[in-house]
């Protein structure tokens, strides 16, 4: 396979999944650029989370191509590894180890598979705690934060593996209305400082402000692809303008 | 939550100005604002219900109740009036101190003795400096070994008897010692190596100290007469073994591949399907059967791997419940920060999963350590079977009530512990629990 990483960071061509009978993803393609922040909206069981999910792997693509970083996802134990050492995930429902202090949490990955030493991993911790704002909390347990919290120590645990790519699974669905902007600010910093990303999200406030292009998926397909401006001022297709009307009042 | 900024006093203006609603002297009119005029709040209730009144409401609220009442009471006088009796009058209690030797370590040779204090000095050493190293439940539990070796040695038992028990809780102080001096050290690391060497050499060495290795010790012959020495041993191999087996069994259980998840899932089946004095026979004696002579293994040994193969196929369908109640996004978030298959096993779900079980786990354990007793029915003489040789002498015959409370009270205490240890562990692990 010659792919050159010039082409793109993330290469998906005509990637299709399918649940037993049901179509989850029916031929998405999608190329990104280093440093380009795609948020991807459309309504629930359209297949957006299904399709970053298949990113890093987490669920299998049964055809078409998913190259990230120069390297294929195929059934090979190394490739899958390697790119999940290189793409960070935040999750709905966050997901931190119960069992682990914030810091532990946070020093695992770097400690056991970048064999980083303890005392690094411990400072490297510290300082992602400081970025999210919340270094007070390090050796707390998971169980002992709120949501906004949760989340935040989620994305440094990401952080601390240093990928170059996050991947964000409606990070702020589970979150109350006062705990979304402490994340979205903090994912706002992340892209401006040049991370690629990729945002399944309803926040559309987020996805004008730091998107540079927005993806459309209605029932697995990808219907739209454009700049915020765009998107939001002039949508192409009549099911996007549907969806907009709908949840923007 | 983010702390609270230090609240100005004009809070406290706006409590003390005239309340919104009247009759509301509550102090919530800062409104729900939380840290807010804590003094003001109103204390729960206490009710103090007077003696006579409880009874009546509980004891004696109607006639059929107070007939039940006064009869239970009447039952609970006969049977510790009668028990109180008998123990204090006509029980011969001299009996468990004069076949003491008998029953813990049977025909140990009393010349030999002791090897088995200097396992227990060890592993009073071994508590002590653990104890004095860290602080909470392993702190206690030396605190108790100590104290009740110290009570012991009260006790009218043979002056060198004395003297060895004593010795114990002197084993333990200067373990403790050893462990604070430790706590100065400048170089910790491999303080901790070596302790933690120790204590997993510590099962080896005492089984050879125990058996004997030819040229240094004399080996010990009738290794199947050594009393409640029998019973723990039974109880430590199988606690040790069959929890990491009944691990592998469970992730064999859940395995993708067909040919592992058949073999366990038959093999956990089969073993609980049978009753643990069938296998015990089949060891002691089908085996004999069925095995050349020079491959066969002590009777001893194959009641003790017996013992823990059963107890392996109960205690892999505890860890594998443990590892049904675990979120399939703690796989997913360990696999999405590049951790692989093994190392989210270890580091992940098993730490989870097995504190879910513990007090099944513990619970196995418990069972596991009174199946020892099992083992007085394939000829080896553990506690059980060996008190009976004492009802066999002459002078202590028909004393079988006193034998079986001394070893009722034995393993109690020992289970008790379990039970009691598992519940602090549950408790000082339950910090982070969701």
């Amino acid at each position: 396979m010659s792919v050159t990483k010039d082409e793109g960071i993330i290469i998906c061509r005509e990637v299709h999944k399918w649940y037993g009978d049901f179509h989850a993803l029916q031929g998405i393609s999608l190329t990104m650029q280093k440093g380009e922040v795609v948020v991807i909206c459309g309504p629930s069981g359209s297949g957006k989370s299904t399709f970053i999910r298949t990113i890093n792997r987490l669920e299998v693509h049964q055809r078409g191509q998913i190259i990230v970083d120069g390297v294929e996802l195929t059934h090979d134990l190394r490739n899958i590894e390697t790119v999940r050492r290189e793409v960070g995930m935040v999750f709905q429902q966050f997901n931190l180890f119960p069992h682990l202090t914030v810091r532990q949490n946070i020093t695992l990955a770097p400690v056991w598979v970048l064999k980083m030493k303890r005392a690094e991993a411990d400072a490297v911790a510290m300082q992602l705690l400081e970025r999210v704002g919340i270094p007070e909390q390090a050796d707390k347990f998971p169980g002992q934060l709120s949501g906004g919290q949760q989340q935040r120590v989620v994305i440094a645990r990401a952080l601390a593996m240093k990928p170059k790519i996050m991947l964000f699974d409606e990070p702020t669905s589970a979150l109350d209305p006062e705990m979304i902007k402490e994340v979205l600010d903090v994912m706002k910093e992340l892209a401006l400082s040049g991370m690629t990303m990729i945002v399944v999200t309803h926040e559309m406030g987020f996805a004008r402000e730091v998107a540079d292009r927005i993806i459309f998926f209605d029932f697995g397909q990808l219907i739209e692809e454009n700049t915020p401006e765009e998107f939001f001022h002039n949508p192409q297709s009549e099911r996007t303008k549907l969806f907009l009307s709908q949840i923007l009042h | 939550m983010r702390a609270d900024p230090p609240r100005d006093t004009s809070d406290q203006h706006v409590d003390e100005s005239p309340p919104t609603h009247p009759g509301n002297s509550s102090g919530w009119a800062g409104g729900g604002k939380n840290g807010c005029a804590v003094s003001k709040e109103l204390p729960p209730p206490t009710e103090r219900i007077p003696v006579l009144r409880w009874l009546k409401q509980n004891l004696f609220s109607s006639w059929p109740n107070a007939i039940l009442t006064l009869a239970a009471t009447a039952l609970i006088v006969a049977v510790v009036y009668g028990l109180g009796r008998w123990a204090l009058t006509e029980a011969r209690w001299e009996v468990i101190p004069a076949n003491l030797k008998l029953l813990l370590v049977g025909t140990y040779p009393a010349g030999q003795l002791w090897r088995v204090w200097a396992i227990l000095y060890f592993l009073g050493l071994l508590t002590g400096f653990a104890a004095g190293r860290r602080r909470g439940l392993v702190r206690r539990i030396s605190l108790v070994a100590c104290a009740a070796s110290i009570a012991l040695a009260v006790l009218p038992f043979p002056l060198v008897t004395r003297g060895w028990l004593l010795g114990c809780a002197g084993a333990i102080a200067a373990g403790y010692g050893l462990g604070q001096l430790a706590k100065l050290a400048r170089e910790r690391r491999w303080i901790r190596r070596v302790e933690t060497t120790l204590w997993i050499l510590s099962f080896p060495v005492s089984l050879i100290v125990l058996n004997g290795v030819g040229g240094f010790l004399p080996v010990i012959a009738g290794r199947n007469q050594w009393g409640f020495m029998l019973n723990l041993l039974g109880a430590v191999v199988g606690i040790g073994l069959s929890l990491p087996l009944g691990v592998l069994l469970a992730l064999g259980r859940r395995s993708k591949l067909p040919a592992i998840r058949i073999v366990c899932t038959a093999y956990i089946e089969l073993i609980r399907g049978v009753p643990l004095i069938s296998l015990l026979f089949m060891a002691s004696i089908m085996l004999q059967l069925l095995l050349p002579d020079s491959f066969r293994p002590d009777l001893v040994i194959r009641a003790m791997l017996t013992i823990t193969l059963f107890s392996a196929a109960y205690m892999a369908e505890n860890v594998r419940g443990g590892l049904q109640a675990i979120p399939k996004g703690q796989y997913e978030a360990a696999y999405a920060v590049g951790l692989n298959g093994a190392l989210t096993m270890i580091l992940i779900i098993l730490p989870q999963a097995l504190r879910a079980v513990i007090p099944a786990i513990v619970g196995q354990f418990i069972a596991l350590f009174k199946d020892t007793t099992l083992f007085g029915f394939i000829a080896i003489l553990e506690l059980l079977n060996i008190s009976r040789s004492v009802l066999g002498n002459l002078e202590w015959r028909g004393r079988i009530f006193e034998l079986y409370v001394f070893i009722g009270v034995v393993f109690w205490l020992l289970c008790y512990s379990m039970s009691y240890v598992s519940r602090r562990i549950e408790k000082s692990l339950g910090v982070g629990e969701r």
